[in-house]
């Protein structure tokens, strides 16, 4: 199978939105020098030999205009940090942060202010509102920051709150709101300055389990809108799945593996990898192009020669289920031109769904 | 490692806690030993050797003599060219003069206005002070902007007291003082704390001063500034700014520090200059601390009322210095009750200031509904005053309604005097002669070195040769001087004060810990007896007790017994809730809960209290110079009578020198406490 053909269709563009190229950040003393004394690629012994902490190493990743790239990793993964080096809050100590091919961590105090003021957008974990603003002044913060006028500024925070659903709590401060709104002003003020990019840094983490779900529908709901290039940092690979185009998934500041969701349920680069993926359904994440036996040539349909419906190469083994076990043959499976590419037979469907990669028996889901 | 992990870590350690008991034992076994041994030794060396004994005079440097030298030479000589050093704080003075002269004209003497037009010719008028009605009115319509009707009452209730008890003059002339050194202490201590925040640097100079300023005894910085500002009532507001700086710089600092990294994260990430994330970010979140470091200022410039006094404010703390003076008891205590409740009233005001909710400003209301306090209060004042110039009584109370209660203080003075000598005299006698002259013998018959040496050994004990070499110096600083009895007299004071303080103030903790209710009430108690100035703890003392070391102690315990108290109940208080349930659960009487889990958690807690305890005895002590103890203070006290800028300075640090080593010991002894509990 060559799953490289079969991705989606961002990859094709030729230039990321942002990019990370061996970025590096250390915590440590003068960890600069120390970079430079190692080649500026030290080895895990000499970091730990030196007393370094290597919170993000030799990080590479490129986020497409338009992607929800998903950073997933368990906490002290480095996950937060390389977000934080992605956004300057950190100055990574080595390597090139590329935005629209400029070099971020080379660019001018006022040149990085103005590109926070246009360009970028941050949702944090906890929240990160300004207490003694309310609602309103709290989302228009980021205007009133560029010094945007008074009238200009609430009309388009008004915009934003409608956007977010919170119409109604315009007037509350932060503390008379739950969880779930405060994460709601969060993400309103964020998208205030209409940022080309958006850094959401494990912004469900801190709410009960429904208002996360609830938000997770929210969040798709937006992008489905507004359709930014988003970097989301998340520990929780149920939620990575859910939202993600593409996952990097991190451990102990590098990146173990990069790859759509099903890439990383298919083709697990490692134990580690596989241990998270085999607690997930596979059926909602695996395609029927990913598993089907693929014709050598794509076939046009013959109109009479098939009585059952076509499956479509790019739903998932759990909405063509219903379809193949009814079947008695094997199903036909049609790429987005119509075209014939293959077929699924009810042997794969079974096994797709029951099995998993390790070999820890059934899961019943 | 959070206190409840602390404990689940002690609990899974308790198999092997018996051997871990042994080596502890053996420790502070060892501690004491060897300080034993160190006092045996010396003892015995100074019977062969007077110098290990009593610090020889030859050897004293004359430290005194070298201040005096400098500030004669800052006095006299020192010259920026045009214009000398004294010129140059005197027209400071001048200048800050001139606020005071406001607040003086619109709270007490009014405004002699002449003007010469051109049209009109000469026109003289004399402005009104404000009204007793509309100050008090004032004060009670902003309690209820504040927090409500029960601020409401209380804040106009103070202000109404002190007219109704004909201490109003006195009165606003402290509290224009006050009005005038609490924004000026406010603005120096902020802008301080932003230094200090900003600057590495300056956060290293500012610290060890402010730790000066708070130790230093107040007497003694007061006389180079009736030197350098002349007597008058600036001067004794500059003194005043001094002595309430350092919480304000404090907590602007910690209020900074403390902003939580995900607003700061926030705000850079909107795009914020440095400045904006300053103004806008740094400095509202910081804001609660402000607050918190402004009650301060107002409750410190306070306690400074009677002092300041001494070199020339006028009002209230004049009033009870006089009678303090002539032993006019009845007197004093009413003014001195005039301070308390203006106290009162101030620090309720800005406390709720602190906690006040945030009134939400409505865009639909318009101007008059969102100013309705400021413009009802204005309209007060004008009304009350423009009343005041048809009607007396409105401008001013009228003296023939006054109530006065110094006749009852008297006439129970006597009453005690007659009635209750005996008892009194025989508490009094007994303290001195079992408790007070034993531990005063043996502290000063004790040879100089032993002490040092203890206090080195200890130093060593509880933080290594760095803390040892740290406490050394202090520790030298009055043998070096020439201080060395008066030191150990005031040691001596302050150590049975701070004992007996330790002894009840420990046991009420405890016991109010016990249930929620009674630890309210005793918060509130607290809250009080910690708005008092410390001068006012002195003429009850002397009421019961005369002039003498007993009055003296029986002051700095109750001055200095609030810390004990309050740092016990918050340290068991403290403990979370499932620590306390796990220990029930594993079948813990009440009694084994307190002693086994609560208190032993609740110790380095206890400790902090202790050393609080220790700072305000020492504060007291000085100020029971007054009334007649030989120490520092009464060392600092007539160096202030004599204008001897010297020794006032030197005895003063020598007070510093005793707050330094304890400080610095009993924090390592917490510190130490605290790791070993896992706390850290």
């Amino acid at each position: 199978m060559n799953l490289a053909t079969q991705t989606a269709d961002f990859r094709n563009e030729p230039e990321p939105k942002l990019a990370c190229r061996n970025v590096w950040k250390i915590f440590g003393n003068r960890p600069r020098r120390f970079m430079a004394r190692h080649d500026n690629n030290p080895s895990d012994e000499a970091l730990a030999a030196d007393n370094y902490i290597g919170a993000v190493r030799r990080v590479n990743l490129d986020v497409y205009p338009g992607e929800i790239f998903v950073i997933m990793g368990l906490s002290g993964s480095g996950k937060s940090t390389i977000v934080r080096c992605m956004s300057r809050l950190h100055d990574p100590t080595h390597g090139e942060i590329l935005f629209d091919g400029r070099d971020l961590s080379k660019v001018g105090k006022k040149d990085l202010i103005q590109i926070r003021r246009h360009k970028m957008g941050m949702v944090f974990q906890h929240f990160g509102l300004l207490p003694h603003r309310n609602v309103l002044e709290n989302v228009a913060f980021p205007l009133e920051v560029q010094g945007k006028g008074k009238r200009k500024r609430i009309e388009r925070a008004r915009e934003v709150i409608e956007l977010v659903g919170l119409e109604d709590r315009i007037d509350n401060m932060p503390s008379e709101l739950s969880g779930g709104e405060q994460q709601r002003v969060g993400i309103a003020r964020s998208l205030a300055v209409e940022p080309e990019v958006w850094f959401l840094d494990e912004p469900f983490s801190a709410l009960d389990p429904l208002i996360r779900s609830e938000m997770q529908d929210e969040f798709l709901r937006l992008q489905r809108l507004l359709h930014k290039t988003i970097v989301f940092i998340t520990h929780d690979f149920d939620e990575a799945i859910r939202l993600a185009d593409r996952i990097a998934i991190m451990k102990d500041g590098e990146i173990v593996q990069t790859g759509t969701p099903e890439e990383l349920l298919i083709n697990p680069a490692n134990d580690y990898v596989a241990e998270f993926t085999s607690r997930i359904p596979r059926g909602k994440v695996i395609s029927a192009q990913a598993v089907m036996d693929p014709l050598p040539r794509p076939e046009a349909v013959a109109s009479d020669e098939y009585d059952a419906p076509l499956i479509s190469c790019e739903s998932t083994i759990d909405e063509c289920a219903q379809c193949v076990l009814t079947q008695k043959g094997p199903v036909a499976v049609s790429d987005l031109d119509g075209k014939i590419v293959g077929r699924l037979n009810r042997e794969t469907v079974i096994e797709t769904i029951f099995s998993n990669t390790s070999d820890n028996g059934y899961e019943s889901s | 490692m959070s206190l409840h992990e602390a404990v689940l870590r002690k609990e899974t350690d308790l198999l092997s806690s018996e051997e871990r008991l042994k080596p502890r034992h053996l420790r502070t076994l060892g501690s004491l030993a060897g300080m034993v041994a160190i006092v045996t030794a010396m003892t015995l060396l100074a019977r062969q050797f007077a110098w290990v004994g009593d610090y020889p005079d030859a050897w004293i440097a004359p430290f005194e003599d070298w201040l005096n030298v400098a500030m004669k030479w800052l006095i006299h000589e020192c010259s920026f060219g045009l214009f000398t050093f004294k010129e140059f704080t005197r027209s400071l003075a001048w200048l800050a003069g001139w606020p005071f002269k406001l607040g003086m004209g619109l709270l007490i003497k009014g405004f002699d206005i002449a003007l010469s037009l051109p049209v009109a010719g000469r026109i003289e008028f004399h402005l009104p002070h404000l009204s007793w009605v509309g100050v008090a009115g004032c004060a009670a319509l902003l309690g209820h902007y504040l927090q409500g009707r029960r601020l409401a009452l209380i804040s106009g209730g103070c202000f109404l007291y002190l007219a109704l008890f004909g201490q109003w003059a006195s009165a606003m002339e402290t509290f224009a003082s006050i009005l005038i050194a609490v924004p000026l202490g406010v603005i120096v201590g902020l802008l301080l704390g932003v230094l200090s925040y900003w600057s590495k640097t300056a956060e290293i100079i500012i610290r060890p001063l402010l730790d000066m300023m708070q130790t230093i005894p107040i007497f003694a910085y007061l006389v180079p500034i009736l030197f350098l500002f002349g007597f008058g009532p600036v001067s004794a507001m500059l003194g005043t700014v001094i002595y309430a700086v350092p919480p304000m710089v404090r907590c602007t600092h910690i209020g900074l520090r403390a902003v939580p990294d995900t607003q700061l994260e926030a705000g850079i990430i909107s795009g914020c200059t440095r400045t904006q994330l300053f103004l806008k970010v740094k400095m509202p979140s910081a804001l609660h601390q402000i607050m918190i470091g402004i009650n301060q200022v107002i409750m410190l410039t306070l306690n400074m009322v009677i002092i300041a006094s001494m070199i020339g404010a006028g009002g209230l703390g004049y009033d009870v210095l006089t009678a303090l003076r002539r032993l006019h008891i009845g007197r004093g205590l009413e003014a001195g009750i005039a301070i308390v409740v203006l106290a009162i009233a101030l620090d309720r005001l800005s406390q709720a200031a602190t906690q006040g909710k945030v009134r939400k400003k409505s865009f639909s209301m318009g101007f008059v509904y969102n100013h309705r306090y400021s413009l009802a209060g204005l309209f007060l004042l004008v009304l009350a005053t423009m009343l005041g110039s048809k009607l007396a009584f409105v401008a001013a109370y009228p003296e023939d309604w006054f109530i006065t209660t110094a006749p009852f203080w008297d006439g129970l003075m006597s009453w005690i005097n007659i009635n209750l000598y005996d008892p009194l005299y025989a508490v009094r006698t007994f303290l001195l002669i079992y408790l007070l002259v034993p531990f005063k013998k043996f502290l000063l018959n004790l040879p100089w070195l032993a002490v040092i040496g203890v206090l080195f050994f200890a130093g060593y004990r509880l933080g290594g040769w760095r803390l040892a070499l740290i406490v050394l110096f202090p520790a030298l600083f009055p043998a070096v001087t020439g201080y060395w009895e008066k030191t150990m007299y005031t040691v001596y004071l302050c150590g049975i004060g701070v004992l007996i303080a330790a002894l009840i103030g420990i046991p009420i903790g405890i016991l109010a810990a016990g249930n929620a209710r009674s630890a309210g009430t005793l918060n509130l108690i607290l809250d009080t007896l910690q708005t008092l100035p410390a001068f006012v703890y002195l003429m009850p003392c002397v009421m019961l007790f005369r002039v003498g070391d007993v009055s003296a102690l029986v002051a700095i315990v109750a001055y200095a017994v609030v810390p004990a108290v309050r740092y016990t109940l918050h340290g068991i208080r403290q403990v979370p809730v499932s620590v306390l349930e796990a220990s029930a659960m594993s079948g813990c009487r009440r009694d084994q809960i307190l002693t086994k889990v609560q208190l032993p958690l609740a110790l380095p807690q206890i400790l902090l209290g202790i050393n609080q305890t220790i700072m305000l005895a020492l504060s007291m002590v000085v100020i029971t110079s007054l009334i007649g103890t030989s120490d520092l203070g009464q060392e600092v006290y007539i160096a202030l009578t004599k204008a001897d800028i010297g020794r006032g300075l030197v005895a003063g640090l020598g007070v510093a020198c005793i707050a330094t080593v304890s400080d610095r010991l009993i924090q390592a002894a917490a510190e130490l406490k605290k790791e070993r509990l896992g706390l850290t």
